[in-house]
């Protein structure tokens, strides 16, 4: 639906002023396109494997590359999960993890989760992919820049890889990095383990940064004609808006690291106060721990949702593709998504109601963070009545998104609880805080991610993942990831803190003992189902069935380039002209019960269509 | 079919496990029983929330789950029904907020008759302070600490002389009398969490944060560190134990003031010295 858009009329036909002479339909004054005001992008084709295969500047595989890389992060933070649930589950079989072993292993996990896994994997991964084909553009529109993004990333990542291997080890410090311990001895890896971390994180930032600039502007700029902002998929609303928190928060991260490496190396005292260590002074002084908190937070908040929008835009897609009816409320969908962007700004300090900052600033942030809670809850109406009165498939793909619906409304319920103050003073730290954000922003984004895997894997290889082994991968998967989490709120409850190495024997904490061990069990057999996913495609690729273009019968652009996989151009040899929004499913009177982006209005004349 | 049977069980195991969970809060032993209320509160409201959502979709997957010579319905927007859910949202979201800050300010407003009490935590331990007779703590910096000044007392703070110094990671308090804990830190982030008086702060280095409670429960509770301080957090633990008012009289009789450590730490000097001399 465009602006203008009047609820109660439905098309009939449209006055123009201009005629556009490609169209060559039976009415080419309803079919009217605005002409492009830019000529079209040059590309650079490769001439050879290394530039097409690894310094490549197209973003599709680009976008694999990103992909790969974080899945691979990604095994080494399930890998370190494991560890975590050995120790806590079963003790006398963890013998050889010390509690410095412990904290590396929970510090290592968290991060890489959330910014190499998660945000790589959403924004360089579906991001790269799908911008340029969903707006219908060639390619991003600075595609060496995009290269060197990638790179970049992957430098990150073999930097903090590289702290595994140098002596002290990986951080120890919690993934938020709380200065002073951070840096002092006392702290497992507080020598080369933080400051490769630190520097790891800036070149996270930087290419970040380059691949950022460059999905904002292609989706300003390069999208094709007809593909108005209010046309486009909500998956490159989501990406969009992401990216733009991104580039406004990402900078509060590097800025801290910063200051910490210089606190670490220079001895100046940004973040250090007065510090008796060891019946020693040290030689800090005048610095606010606090500060960095504000910081880290400033980032911190906006990137749950950096991780989280993309999620809820591609979910968007896939319920509204696989239901067979358009997204309900598509301008609120819109709407929710920029403004739970704008308002995740000002939140960050719910992170830190018993931080000692001062507490009067209880009352700002519990009202921002239940404000939030309205555009959210609207998101998940819309989901659910788009199910309502559809034509739904419950293949792999939509079982994903439901199971993500389940994930995602428990994890917002339960943030509610936490972002409301005086609800957190008892829950904070302990492990209703790890089950709620596992649930919000772990669980639930993975459902995405495996139902994005499932519906775009025959775009990208050309080939159908098996659904039997899907299904079985997902409610493994789905079953267990529930069960790890939903019963973890009650050891909350107890009040059983978290970033414990052992729970010694009070009372309150043996009674735990046997949720433990169920846990650490369900844990072992979540990670060890995601290696069916890895088998179904190493399986597909060498012998699975070959997809026909646009298996799902889809409207977005990315189901109708020339080739499938998509080469390099995306288009072939004219870019596609865009006459409607992609949720045309369903239409009265039309023949197909979907109707691509591409078909001018003069094709489908006899459909009840309304206007966008 | 099936996968719309194994939803509606996750959510009847999900409320079921809730109500027969053996895992829950353990005796509330502090005046904060409003957090517990607000939280149950919560859990109705949203929980609601949650199992209603789930059915829905639940149902939705039972009934329009996919077949051929059917056409989903075309209903782009609905603003009459999209008003209806944003109200009621914002609403049932202004009902969990409005008890949770008033109990907040509560929270940040301590009665005037609390008995402040000096928590200090360094890696990994804790130890504790009270007022002498005239009623106030002295003045301190983490420069001063030293054998004879444990807790870093101005030595020219008449306030600090008569304060009462608990050298142990248990202390005792008055049971029904309201405490003000004063947090401080000599090196990283702590936090004193006793779970079952419900409240918790982090004692930050280089300031001085606080909250307070009131025990109504004589008993003895573990203490435990609530933000993580280094590879000692686990075992960073400590006690309390609350008392009936005569017996916590004669507890706090036997504790010394900074005046007699200072005293007892002088004659240490002096005897050495004159072993020296010998």
């Amino acid at each position: 639906m465009s602006d203008e858009y009047d609820n109660n009329k439905s098309y009939q036909a449209q006055s123009s002023e201009v005629l556009d002479g490609s169209a060559g339909s039976i009415n080419p004054d309803m079919d009217y396109v605005r002409p492009a005001e830019i000529p079209e992008q040059d590309l650079y084709h490769a001439h050879s494997f290394i530039e097409k295969w690894i310094f490549c500047q197209d973003a599709k595989v680009i976008g694999v590359q990103y992909f790969l890389t974080a899945v691979f992060t990604g095994i080494v933070g399930l890998i370190l999960s494991w560890l975590m649930r050995l120790q806590l589950g079963f003790p006398e079989l963890a013998g050889f993890m010390t509690a410095e072993h412990y904290y590396q292993f929970v510090t290592m996990h968290g991060m890489i989760m959330v910014v190499y896994f998660l945000t790589a994997l959403f924004l360089g991964g579906f991001g790269n992919y799908l911008i340029p084909l969903m707006v219908g553009a060639r390619d991003m529109v600075f595609p060496y820049v995009n290269m060197l993004s990638f790179w970049m990333f992957f430098v990150a990542v073999a930097v903090l890889m590289a702290s595994f291997f140098v002596p002290g080890g990986p951080t120890g410090a919690g993934w938020t990095l709380y200065p002073p311990q951070t840096i002092l001895e006392g702290t497992p890896g507080s020598g080369m383990g933080i400051l490769l971390m630190l520097i790891s994180l800036s070149l996270f930032v930087i290419g970040f940064t380059m691949g950022g600039l460059n999905y904002m502007i292609t989706i300003l700029q390069a999208r094709t004609r007809g593909m108005t902002l209010m046309r486009m998929p909500l998956t490159v609303w989501g990406i969009f808006t992401a990216t733009v928190l991104a580039m406004l928060a990402f900078p509060a991260l590097l800025v801290s690291a910063i200051m910490m490496t210089l606190d670490k190396v220079l001895q100046t005292s940004f973040f250090m106060p007065t510090i008796l260590k060891a019946g020693e002074v040290l030689e800090y002084g005048g610095g606010s721990p606090i500060l960095f908190q504000h910081l880290f937070w400033f980032f911190g908040h906006p990137e749950v949702y950096i991780v989280a929008l993309p999620a809820f835009g591609i979910v968007s897609d896939l319920i509204s593709v696989h239901a067979r009816k358009n997204i309900f409320g598509y301008r609120m969908m819109v709407w929710a998504i920029v403004g739970i962007g704008g308002l995740s700004f000002f939140v960050w300090a719910h992170h830190m109601y018993v931080s000692g900052m001062n507490p009067w600033f209880g009352f700002f942030f519990a009202t921002t963070t239940l404000i939030i809670a309205v555009p959210t809850a609207m998101k998940v109406y819309n989901w659910i009545l788009t199910l309502w009165r559809g034509n739904i498939r419950i293949n792999t793909v939509m079982l994903w998104c439901l199971g993500f619906i389940v994930t995602f409304v428990n994890g917002g319920i339960t943030g509610i609880f936490l972002g409301n103050v005086s609800v957190d003073v008892p829950l904070s730290d302990t492990y209703f805080v790890i089950a709620h954000f596992h649930m919000v922003m772990g669980i639930a984004p993975l459902m995405v991610i495996m139902g994005a895997v499932y519906h775009w894997f025959p775009l990208v290889a050309g080939k159908m993942l098996h659904e039997g082994l899907g299904k079985w991968h997902f409610w493994i998967t789905f079953l267990g990831a529930y069960s790890i989490y939903f019963p973890m709120h009650y050891l909350g409850f107890i009040g059983v803190p978290r970033r414990y190495f052992e729970m010694y024997d009070s009372p309150y904490m043996t009674s735990a003992v046997g949720m433990n061990e169920f846990i650490s069990i369900a844990a072992f057999i979540v990670g060890a189902a995601q290696f069916i996913l890895v088998f179904n495609i190493i399986k597909t690729l060498k012998t699975g069935k070959k997809a026909e273009q646009n298996p799902w019968k889809a409207n977005s652009l990315e189901w109708y380039t020339s080739t499938v996989p998509p080469e390099h151009g995306n288009f072939g040899e004219r870019l596609p002209v865009v006459h409607r929004w992609p949720y045309d499913f369903s239409v009265p009177g039309a023949k197909d019960d979907f109707i691509p982006q591409t078909t001018a209005p003069s094709e489908v004349a006899n459909t009840e269509v309304e206007k966008t | 079919m099936h996968a719309g049977i194994i939803f509606l069980l996750v959510i009847v195991g999900s409320v079921l496990f809730h109500i027969f969970t053996p895992w829950y809060w353990t005796d509330i032993a502090s005046n904060w029983g409003g957090m517990d209320s607000t939280i149950t509160l919560t859990f109705w409201v949203g929980g609601g929330v949650f199992v209603a959502v789930c059915l829905f979709m639940v149902y939705c997957v039972f009934r329009y789950s996919h077949k051929e010579d059917r056409r989903a319905e075309y209903k782009p927007e609905d603003k009459k029904l999209e008003k209806i859910l944003t109200w009621a949202t914002t609403l049932g979201v202004a009902a969990l907020l409005a008890p949770g800050l008033i109990i907040w300010n509560q929270y940040v407003n301590v009665p005037k008759n609390a008995l402040e009490v000096d928590v200090m935590a360094w890696q990994w331990g804790w130890q504790y302070r009270l007022p002498g007779a005239d009623g106030k703590l002295g003045t301190t910096q983490v420069r001063n600490i030293a054998d004879n000044n444990p807790f870093g007392i101005n030595p020219d703070d008449p306030f600090g002389k008569d304060d009462i110094m608990i050298e142990s990671d248990v202390i005792n308090l008055e049971n029904n009398r309201p405490v003000k804990i004063l947090l401080r830190s000599v090196d990283v982030l702590h936090n004193w969490y006793v779970p079952q008086f419900r409240s918790k702060m982090d004692a930050v280095p280089g300031t001085v944060t606080f909250y307070w409670f009131e025990p109504n429960k004589v008993g003895e509770y573990e203490v435990l560190c609530a933000e993580y301080c280094g590879v000692g957090h686990y075992a960073m633990r400590g006690g309390v134990e609350v008392q009936d008012k005569a017996d916590y009289e004669v507890w706090l009789s036997e504790q010394e003031t900074f005046q007699q450590l200072s005293a007892r730490y002088e004659k240490l000097n002096v005897d050495g010295n004159k072993l020296a001399k010998k």
